[in-house]
């Protein structure tokens, strides 16, 4: 069965239509990835997933059951770090398991043997002004991860970093996404990011508030680091720039 | 008419004990005003942010309260309360929770959407969102509000015991004023003055203690 299922979702902001007929899927351990242009609708098709905004027409399924305009369901990364300016990187990264009702300490206990592998070390008891565009994002994924649903929603995540972090955050990502079964639905812009690490690469045309393909990416996982040089990964971008 | 400063500074110290005991009663008024007057405001703000319908009925009343000069209303609640301590608390309280559920209403209004959405995204409920979102965001408007409240306090209680009362430094005023001893008069008004910049910077203290983050520049280095 899919993990997730998006049916036929439609949704218009003051007459303008900006999501229209949308259904996707994703299944048990999948990394899929949403690539459109700009101005697109990805970010509100999140939002419609993590039950923030509700659709004018369609329904959200996980494991099958409705969770249409339910939040709490997903993690979701939004597209802005949104740490809170007030509170400290560890504090900020515990936020998920306060909300569980943990006690302060014990939260703190949790999320400090992560910070090593999110490449946060001594960054606990700083503030997020006192950080970098890419640890900030990296901390926001921390907190994402903290919140452990089996579902990730994640917009963007790594748009802040440098190519080679970059590289092995997604390394990092997809082992972590094995080892507890995560599914994820990410977005992103960057065609090269998205044939790397995805299975699955639906397109969003942005003038139709369609989905105008599909791209099964065949290459076996883990990839081999050479991939990115290789004709097959090619002929994947041409055929994304040619549908897009 | 006008005494030198050398005279002020006679005046204040062999009146000290006076002024002392005069400042303490002042300054129970003005503390115990200031208590209710914050919590007061705090809940106002609280329940306005809660339900746009308070906010929209009680908003321009509460402009118009503050319209009132409160020297105008300080006789009628002497009237109705005595000359105890109700009628200068109640003074205190008018007059100080204004600039909290002011400050405190923007705070609120000026948190995050985004943040907020966030927080719903992991299953939050009301009480959570005020708490991590809509209260710390609030917190520097609240402290400006607070500052002003703090001076409110001392000079809404001295103006009230002008007009009535057993003890404290606006008693103590009416009395050097019919004895038209100016140098007393001129110690005390410095005394209260620097009473009411002494509560604005226990203010800004606490204010400093409360949001460390503040004190970080924009490159990012602690101060
Ligand atoms: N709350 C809203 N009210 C009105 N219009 C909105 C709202 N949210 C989004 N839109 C509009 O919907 C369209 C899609 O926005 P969305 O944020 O989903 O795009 P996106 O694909 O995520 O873009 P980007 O890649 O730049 O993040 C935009 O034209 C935007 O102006
Ligand atoms: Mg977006």
């Amino acid at each position: 069965m899919n993990k997730l299922e998006v049916k036929n979702i439609s949704k218009s902001f003051d007459g303008n239509r900006v999501l229209n007929d949308i259904s996707i899927e994703l299944n048990q351990g999948e990394l899929v990835c949403l690539l459109g242009v700009s101005g697109g609708g990805k970010t509100t098709l999140f939002n419609i997933i993590s039950g923030l905004l509700s659709p004018d027409n369609g329904q959200v399924l996980l494991d099958g059951k409705d969770i249409t305009n339910q939040p709490g369901h997903t993690s979701y990364m939004l597209q802005k770090d949104l740490l809170l300016p007030y509170r400290t990187i560890e504090d900020n990264a515990a936020l998920p398991l306060l909300l569980k009702g943990e006690k302060k300490k014990e939260a703190r206990m949790q999320v400090s043997p992560l910070f090593e592998q999110f490449g946060l070390e001594g960054t606990q008891k700083k503030y997020p002004a006192q950080l970098s565009g890419g640890m900030r994002q990296r901390a926001a994924l921390l907190r994402t991860y903290m919140f452990s649903k089996d579902v990730a929603l994640l917009d963007e995540p790594f748009s802040a970093l440098d190519t080679i972090t970059k590289s092995s955050m997604h390394k990092w990502y997809l082992s972590v996404m094995e080892q507890i079964q995560l599914s994820t639905l990410f977005i992103t812009h960057d065609i090269d990011e998205a044939i790397l690490i995805s299975d699955r690469i639906y397109l969003l045309s942005g003038s139709l508030g369609e989905i105008t393909g599909e791209i099964i990416i065949k290459e076996p996982k883990p990839r081999r680091d050479d991939f990115n040089l290789t004709e097959e990964f090619l002929e994947y971008k041409r055929k994304i720039l040619s549908l897009l | 008419m006008l005494p030198s400063p050398i005279e002020v500074m006679q005046a204040f110290v062999s009146e000290l004990p006076l002024l002392l005991e005069n400042s303490v009663i002042t300054l129970q008024e003005a503390f115990i005003g200031l208590f209710l007057g914050v919590s007061v405001g705090f809940c106002a703000a609280v329940l306005m942010d809660t339900f746009d319908i308070l906010y929209k009925a009680f908003y321009p009343l509460l402009i118009i309260t503050q319209t009132i000069p409160s020297v105008a209303i300080a006789p009628l609640l002497v009237l109705w309360f005595g000359y105890e301590m109700t009628p200068k608390i109640v003074l205190i309280v008018i007059s100080t929770f204004f600039p909290v559920t002011v400050g405190l209403l923007d705070g609120f209004r000026s948190a995050d959407k985004d943040a907020i959405g966030l927080l719903r995204s992991m299953g939050a409920g009301c009480l959570q969102i005020f708490r991590y979102i809509k209260f710390p965001s609030a917190l520097p408007q609240l402290f400006s509000g607070l500052r002003i409240a703090a001076a409110y306090s001392v000079v809404g209680a001295v103006i009230s015991e002008w007009l009535g009362g057993f003890g404290g430094l606006g008693v103590y005023m009416t009395r050097v004023k019919k004895a038209f001893a100016f140098d007393k008069m001129f110690a005390v008004i410095f005394l209260i003055s620097a009473i009411s910049l002494a509560l604005m910077a226990l203010v800004g203290f606490t204010e400093k203690k409360c949001m460390p983050y503040r004190n970080i520049d924009n490159k990012g280095e602690k101060i």
